[in-house]
């Protein structure tokens, strides 16, 4: 049984005069105590919006509808009542954001700011809230804790200030970990510090951590499962070691080459996706990449593409997709891929063989059985 | 209109008559004076954004710089095209000295050289359609005869980044973000420079855009032999894009070396740092490396530490000379470092240890930065 | 559903596709003034101040011609039917659908012909305002966003200026301007525009200096544009959506002020002419008698008022590029 179980999450946004957005669309995932799972994509793909939804923090009513499920331990984290949210905000599910500047109060210290998340949710006050307050400050590596509670956030570097803010999400020691991009607006040698106290956090306290980014290279080096979104779906889920080694999905292939590797020689060329974001295919209407699809056949228009169900843990949405051995561009010094992967890949070249073993509604449960 | 012509002479002269560096920077410092005071502004410091760095560009060629936010390499970029003034040293561009240029002549020059911006949605102006945007500068330089030729012009660049033809009419804020740095492309293109000055040119585009854009500067560089200053953060765009990589740490290159050759063999500790906390989309690279983890943050450069910059993060720090004396980029293999110790610490015969966070203090306090280098068992970090 | 069906709208759903990668030749693009106005339209709180706004112009304009009587013609005490020193002023008949004023004068007439005084007095002021805050404001914003060290000196100098006038209390700006150029409504109109000149010459300068911060006014300047240029054609334009905001705003507070500055007596001598603020004052020795006399005017300064209002806040939002798609 998963820690966080979600299925088939849909949010609409509907503005007054304004196209109604349907910004996540069926995303469904679910992730383990103590596992690290990535929700990798572009902008607009929905990866905070999911996020967002998950915690309760979308605005209720004005336009905004959520369906779905989320279930954290069998409570529907969609359908509690406010109240019961903010007592598992904190408690049971914390979030860290991306810019720590704006996530904390400017005019409250530090340790005002942690403390009252030790009352709020453990009863700690006083001495006893200060002690404790410290103490996690020192667990996320900030130097002179006891100095710092009396600082406020704009008396911190970047760096700094994520950490502080990584202490309040960790004070309640939540079941789960939900990080909204959170070294996007750090430098490189920071984004390092940060994930690597993300990493010990989780291994020491069997927190389970929803690594939102659009990076894949940080994906690389944190996740254990990933789930590329595009449009508001899952397109491809995999552990991370299959995800990079043999990708199946034209898009995830095609973000992999679309990135300048560190240990890729001057001058070789990168193999783009054409097209933009925007060129999306409402996913009513057939696959949602299909527009910028080197693999686009005529079976992708039409309807939405089923998840299809890989037994090596690995579905993706494609009728259509990147056979396991084909050659992947980007990586120079891959391997051939072990041939013993997926008993469909010799079906390749049709993609018709590959439609036939798709399994529509709950992918989660055959893969977990 | 001669001076113009005298300087479009100029150009079509053979490379070969003309040297093979286009750039040259020496010596050249960007100070911004930081000012107090309600009536009367008292100069109080100085930010040394840009302190001390030379450089040379080699005609049909790119230079990467990189390094991480506040280490003044857009400063730098925009002194060398002389968008901000630099404080003092030269700059001298195909035998043209631009620091002393008068200020109209600077303008005429600037056809020559060309900028793209980070953010392709607030480096347009978002009341100009395309036509305009790109007919600005062929306005302000003179170039084409009448509508009809500049019309010309205009499709034919805009052809060659990409766009299409009924972009013309649109606005900026229209396009998606891939486009419009192609509009920002297009727009520097237009004046056919041989300089292209390009600040974070992908940063703010989603990753598959990244790609084209990248891609583009490729071939736009081969067929038009231009020459690119490129200045990002990100280690992995830079090194794919440059022939020569310039690593800058606080105001002044630490290291700076043939691109290949930097990632085979760093030899600034910066630099070794800076790659190991690169991400690599791998997780069998990513499983396999070891992490430098710097501890602590930049130091304030209005208040930069003594001796090495570098020496108050540096795992290499030694108790001699690192503290007091300021290294000079100096040649070591095809490589250039300012390290004392960059022998030996490719030889190995120095070990790393690891440094105590230090005290960040905010920029206005202008705590002097300290650190103590204290050994103790590696990987004890948090 | 059966097979030929199924395929037909698959064949639909590939032209869609097609269309989706198709080039627009023939669609023109949309500027940001088109943009904003589309959104404007859209707006109801747009509409009904639009609305009020065409009523009120309409009336302003055509209405002095279509008045039942003359807004001067003291016709009540000529038959006697107002007594205004024994407390007689006969109110709403079939004949004087607001009766009328305190001598004798059909007060729907006044009305209707005091619109277009009042509209006068509003343009005009907020023009002056407008010409004179936007003049100061433009070249100390221009100033010291563009020209250096001298520039920083030309922009302190004028804004100490500004903030002077902005120093002093606007009624009495508005009472000595009138004291010193003597009652009548170009003094009104001056005063009024007078007052809201630091506010026009604030806005446009402070506008003007973040706009000169942003990349694209760096970008012209590194293609080699002149200083001159890049202010008027792109420091200029994009800032002027807050001052356009603002004068339909101040619009609305100078028919106010007007009316107020009439009130007190500095305005039009000749009180026959009617107009808003002149028929308030007139109504306030007879308030306890017919108090409908300053309701009258009042309602109708307040509903133009918010029609200006309601218009301008809709032009902020439209305006707003943070509140853009």
């Amino acid at each position: 049984m998963a820690l966080l179980e979600v299925e088939e999450l849909s949010v609409t946004f509907r503005q007054r005069g304004k196209r109604t957005v349907r910004a996540v669309d069926g995303v469904s995932f679910s992730v383990d105590a103590g596992e690290v799972v990535g929700l990798v994509g572009e902008s607009g793909c929905g990866k905070s919006v999911t996020s967002l939804a998950i915690m309760g923090l979308l605005p209720r009513g004005a336009g905004v509808t959520v369906e779905g499920r989320a279930d954290l331990d069998g409570t529907n984290l969609l359908r509690v009542d406010r109240r019961t949210m903010r007592d598992i905000r904190g408690r049971d599910v914390a979030m860290i954001f991306q810019d720590p500047l704006s996530s904390l109060n400017p005019v409250v210290p530090i340790g005002r700011q942690v403390t009252e998340v030790l009352a709020r949710h453990r009863g700690l006050t006083g001495d006893a809230a200060r002690r404790e307050a410290a103490e996690l400050l020192d667990r996320v590596g900030i130097p002179d804790p006891t100095r710092r509670l009396r600082e406020y956030p704009h008396q911190l570097s970047g760096g700094m200030r994520q950490r502080a803010l990584i202490a309040i999400a960790v004070a309640c020691r939540p079941r789960l970990l939900i990080a909204d991009e959170p070294t996007t607006a750090l430098d490189v040698t920071i984004q390092a510090q940060i994930l690597e106290l993300l990493k010990d956090l989780v291994r020491d306290s069997g927190t389970a951590l929803i690594m939102i980014t659009h990076d894949l290279g940080v994906v690389a080096g944190m996740c254990d499962t990933v789930n590329v979104l595009y449009a508001g779906r899952v397109v491809e889920t995999a552990r991370r070691r299959p995800l990079f080694a043999e990708p199946r999905h034209p898009y995830t292939v095609g973000l992999l080459g679309s990135i300048p590797r560190l240990d890729s020689s001057r001058g070789e060329r990168l193999s783009p996706i054409p097209g933009s974001v925007r060129d999306v295919l409402p996913w009513a209407d057939g696959c949602a990449f299909a527009p910028r699809c080197s693999r686009r056949t005529a079976a992708c228009v039409g309807e939405p593409p089923a998840l299809v169900l890989t037994h090596t843990e690995r579905t993706y949405r494609c009728v259509n997709p990147v056979a396991p051995g084909e050659a992947r561009p980007g990586a120079a010094a891959q391997g051939p891929a072990p041939a013993t992967t997926t008993a469909g890949a010799a079906t390749d070249g049709s993609p018709a063989g590959e439609a036939a073993t798709t399994v529509p509604p709950a992918p989660r449960e055959e893969e977990s059985a | 209109m001669t001076r113009e012509a005298t300087v479009t002479d100029d150009t079509t002269a053979p490379a070969a008559e003309r040297g093979d560096n286009l750039v040259e920077v020496r010596d050249l410092k960007v100070h911004f004076p930081i000012t107090r005071g309600i009536l009367f502004d008292r100069v109080v410091g100085h930010v040394k954004a840009v302190d001390g760095v030379d450089l040379t560009i080699p005609r049909g060629r790119t230079y990467g710089l990189v390094g991480e936010s506040g280490c003044g390499k857009s400063t730098l970029g925009r002194a060398i095209l002389q968008l901000i003034r630099p404080t003092s040293g030269t700059v001298n561009f195909d035998g043209v000295e631009l620091t002393s240029l008068p200020a109209n002549r600077m303008r005429a020059m600037r056809r020559r050289m060309q900028m793209i911006f980070q953010d392709p949605m607030s480096s347009l102006d978002p009341r100009q359609n395309v036509e305009s945007i790109l007919v600005e500068g062929l306005q302000a330089h003179g170039i084409g005869a009448d509508r009809a030729a500049r019309r010309e012009l205009i499709t034919r660049t805009l052809d060659a980044v990409g766009l299409p033809k009924w972009a013309l009419s649109r606005y900026p804020h229209e396009f998606s973000g891939g486009q419009r740095q192609r509009i920002g492309i297009a727009r520097a293109l237009v004046l056919g420079p041989e300089l292209i000055v390009a600040d974070e040119p992908v940063s703010a585009l989603d990753v598959s855009i990244q790609a084209q854009v990248i891609n583009l500067l490729d071939e736009l560089q081969d067929e038009l032999g231009l020459t690119y200053l490129v200045i990002a953060h990100d280690l992995a765009v830079v090194r794919h894009i440059s022939d020569v990589v310039g690593v800058m740490y606080l105001g002044a290159l630490v290291e700076e070396a043939p691109s290949d050759r930097l990632y085979a063999e760093p030899l600034h500790p910066y630099t070794r740092a800076l790659m190991s906390a690169v991400p690599v989309p791998d997780p069998e690279v990513e499983d396999r490396r070891e992490r430098i983890l710097l501890s602590g943050d930049l130091p304030s450069p209005a208040n930069p530490p003594a001796g090495c910059r570098f020496h108050t993060r540096c795992p290499w720090a030694q108790p001699t000379r690192c503290a007091e004396e300021r290294p000079v980029l100096r040649p070591v293999g095809t490589s250039r470092v300012a390290c004392h110790w960059a022998e030996q610490i490719a030889s190995g015969e120095l070990r790393p240890h690891s440094v105590s966070t230090q005290v960040v203090r905010p920029k206005d306090e202008g705590d002097a930065p300290h650190a103590v280098s204290a050994p103790s068992e590696p990987g004890s970090f948090v | 559903m059966t097979i030929t069906e199924r395929a037909r709208r698959k064949a639909e759903k590939l032209d869609r596709l097609g269309e989706l990668s198709a080039a627009r030749d023939d669609e023109r693009g949309v500027s940001l003034w088109q943009e904003a106005f589309r959104r404007l339209r859209r707006n109801p709180a747009a509409i009904v101040g639009a609305v009020i706004l065409g009523v009120f112009l309409v009336v302003a304009i055509v209405g002095p011609f279509f008045v039942p009587y003359s807004p001067t013609d003291t016709m009540g005490i000529r038959e006697g039917l107002v007594k205004s020193g024994q407390g007689i002023i006969p109110g709403s008949s079939g004949d004087h659908w607001l009766g009328f004023d305190h001598q004798g004068r059909d007060e729907f007439s006044r009305l209707v012909v005091g619109a277009r005084q009042t509209l006068l007095v509003g343009v005009v002021s907020t023009l002056i305002g407008l010409a004179v805050g936007a003049l100061i404001g433009g070249v100390a914003g221009a100033a010291a966003g563009l020209g250096g060290r001298w520039g920083r000196w030309v922009d302190g100098v004028l804004m100490r200026v500004v903030d002077m006038m902005l120093a002093l209390p606007s009624l009495l700006l508005a009472v000595s301007i009138a004291a010193l150029l003597g009652a009548g409504l170009d003094t009104v109109m001056i005063a009024v525009g007078m007052v809201s000149v630091p506010v026009f010459a604030r806005l446009l300068r402070g506008s003007m200096i973040a706009q000169s911060g942003s990349d694209y006014v760096l970008a012209a300047a590194s293609l080699g544009v002149r200083r001159s240029k890049i202010a008027l054609s792109h420091v200029l334009p994009n800032s002027l959506a807050p001052v356009i905001v603002q004068a339909t705003l101040t619009l609305a507070t100078a028919i106010i002020e007007a009316a107020a500055l009439s009130f007190l007596g500095l305005g039009n001598p000749d009180t026959a002419v009617p107009e808003w603020g002149v028929m308030l004052a007139d109504a306030q020795p007879y308030l306890g008698i017919r108090p409908a006399l300053a309701i009258y005017p009042a309602v109708a300064i307040i509903i133009t008022a918010l029609g200006f209002t309601l218009l301008g806040e809709a032009m902020r939002e439209a305006l707003d590029p943070k509140l853009r798609k």
